[in-house]
């Protein structure tokens, strides 16, 4: 294991040829305002954040990552277009594994930027390949921007495509919606029933609880109406199945996609985007031609990513985490913008485990 | 030296361990005043008897500090990361029964599984400006199970006792907490989700696998085992 002296000293490096590539090295607060931030994060970061109080500021909490601060500090008074590094611990509980640590030092690259979207991710990528080069890691990549897009161009209610857009993050219960919406899986007796029941149901329970009357009625009044809307087709269904499923590598993923867009045309825009970012990614010497690419990539851990998503991994040692992670984040700057947004996108490294890797291998 | 035993210091659970325990010819007996916690074990020889809270007993076996513990799986699963890794079950005890549940608002015609929960937790979010609130001590495990479910925009808020007035007093909107028979949920106006049964719980001996055993004690430990299976 790497001291937490070598640590902070890879971590400075990286930090200095992130600065190289031309980013304003910035600092972040350790604790920080856990009411405004917390929620941004997926379920997994935000029930692992370490929250605590004082009686001035209220919830605080360490830092779980950069990103989300870095993303507020700009959106408060960042020039445009920006390139930011960064490099500190992070705090996350761990709950299950003793073997991972609770705090541990990032390094990041973060650029806000309107220019050129694919240019961007194919800058972040290629400059983090390049941290990591003699560490023989596997890159995986794919694109969170694909997967919305295709739920935002399903021929369903809105109501639905709402659902199924909150759960793109979780595979199963994405699944279990559209076995639902698709008329696969049959509708839960208990649904039945209610449905069946003379409209208002009749209630015979005391009223208890913040949730009221009129949000459960609302609730019900939506619940007859998705019954009376039609099923998601069979072909846009077979198609998104499909979709989940691309693991290639990239030119091939991208043919396939294609093909699936027959039946899917709303996907169109987003492989254009998957297009020009290899074509970058190939212009900065990444050989694209060996990069792997899965549709459904990202999807468990990332939630606050919503288009370009990588990762990579050392596959000698798989009881390791990522080595290295990033992706796009466009919604995030909306959410703290008050009304303002950038398109953005960034990365991390974690120096720790670059070492112990190193160390290894030596 | 002696092999340790825990087992929980008052209340049912401590008699109806005492009477598991004798039926198997191995006798328990508290020793000293009514409130002094101390006891002693007849029927083999080299046990000492440790009287302790059933919630303290996980984290004595994960510490090594008690052989073997008798405390509720809910117990053992909640308190303990990677539980199978530091304690072993030797016997489930047949008392103590008790169910891990979700449960919702009677009122909540419209919310009868986890699809429901997580739709109305949806909507919830929207027109209060914060997550469903759930109410329990059981953190781990109801974090655990509705990640696996993929149900989203909850929170958990801590609640150490009387967690089915959580509703009513509207600290909370629902509550995951453990019912053997369910009458006090149903008391507070309360029921549970058809799939929302987290875990199923009931005494059970447990044997530590990280205490330190010499060989006496091991010879011990066979033999007071063995008497048990």
């Amino acid at each position: 294991m790497a001291t937490r002296a070598e640590t902070l000293a890879e971590a400075a490096r990286l930090r200095a040829l992130f600065a190289e590539a031309g980013a304003l090295p910035i600092e972040t607060p350790i604790l920080q305002p856990a009411e405004t931030l917390l929620d941004l994060y997926g379920e997994d970061i935000r029930a692992r954040a370490y929250v605590t109080s004082d009686a001035l500021r209220g919830e605080q909490m360490l830092r779980p990552d950069f990103t989300v601060p870095v993303v507020q500090m700009h959106m408060e008074h960042g020039a445009e277009p920006a390139r930011y590094t960064y490099a500190g611990e992070v705090f996350r509980r761990q709950e299950q594994d003793p073997a991972r640590a609770s705090e541990y030092v990032q390094v990041g690259y973060e650029v806000f930027d309107r220019a050129s979207p694919a240019g961007a991710d194919a800058e972040v990528f290629a400059l983090i390949s390049k941290a990591l080069n003699g560490l023989n890691l596997r890159a995986a990549t794919g694109d969170i921007g694909i997967l919305l897009a295709a739920v935002k161009g399903l021929n369903t209610t809105d109501r639905r495509k709402a659902a199924l857009m909150r759960h793109i993050w979780r595979p199963r219960r994405f699944r279990a919606l559209l076995d639902r919406f698709s008329g696969r899986s049959p509708v839960p007796p208990t649904r039945a029933a209610l449905l069946a029941a003379s409209d208002p149901v009749p209630v015979t329970a005391p009223q208890i609880g913040l949730r009221s009357a009129a949000e459960i009625e609302g609730r019900i009044e939506a619940l007859r109406l998705d019954a009376e809307s039609d099923p998601i087709g069979a072909t846009e269904l077979a198609a998104l199945e499909t979709l989940l499923t691309v693991r290639e590598t990239a030119p091939f993923a991208l043919a396939h996609l294609r093909d699936i867009a027959v039946d899917l045309p709303a996907i169109t825009p987003a492989l254009y985007l998957l297009e020009a970012r290899l074509d970058a990614l190939d212009a900065r010497g990444i050989n694209v031609d060996r990069l792997d690419f899965e549709a459904s990539y990202g999807r468990t851990s990332m939630e606050y990513y919503d288009g370009f998503v990588f990762g990579f991994y050392a596959e000698s040692r798989p009881d390791l985490p990522a080595i290295a992670t990033g992706g796009r984040y466009d919604a995030l700057t909306r959410h703290l913008g008050k009304g303002a947004e950038i398109p953005a996108v960034g990365g991390v490294l974690r120096p720790g485990l670059m070492l112990d890797l190193n160390g290894a291998a030596a | 030296m002696t092999v340790k035993l825990g087992v929980p210091s008052k209340g049912r659970l401590m008699e109806k361990t005492f009477a598991w325990f004798d039926k198997r010819g191995i006798s328990l007996i508290r020793t000293g005043s009514d409130r002094e916690y101390a006891g002693a074990v007849t029927g083999v020889d080299g046990i000492d008897l440790v009287l302790l809270s059933a919630g303290e007993i996980p984290r004595e076996l994960s510490a090594g500090r008690i052989h073997l513990g008798v405390t509720g799986t809910d117990l053992v699963q909640e308190k303990l990361p990677l539980w199978e890794q530091q304690v072993e079950e030797l016997a489930p005890l047949g008392f103590g029964h008790a169910d891990l549940v979700l449960a919702v608002p009677q009122c909540w015609i419209d919310v009868d599984t986890l699809d429901d929960l997580d739709a109305a937790a949806a909507a919830f979010r929207i027109a209060h400006g914060h997550r469903m609130r759930i109410a329990t001590k059981y953190h781990r495990l109801v974090h655990g199970f509705l990640r696996d479910s993929g149900v989203a925009d909850y929170q958990l808020v801590d609640s150490q006792g009387a967690t089915e007035g959580t509703v009513m007093n509207e600290t909370a909107e629902m509550i995951a907490d453990i019912t053997s028979t369910g009458e006090t949920l149903r008391a507070n106006h309360l029921k549970l989700l058809v799939d929302g049964l987290i875990l199923r719980s009931q005494a059970t001996l447990w044997r530590s696998r990280v205490a330190p055993v010499d060989s006496a004690e091991k010879h011990v430990l066979n033999v007071l085992i063995d008497r048990l299976g």
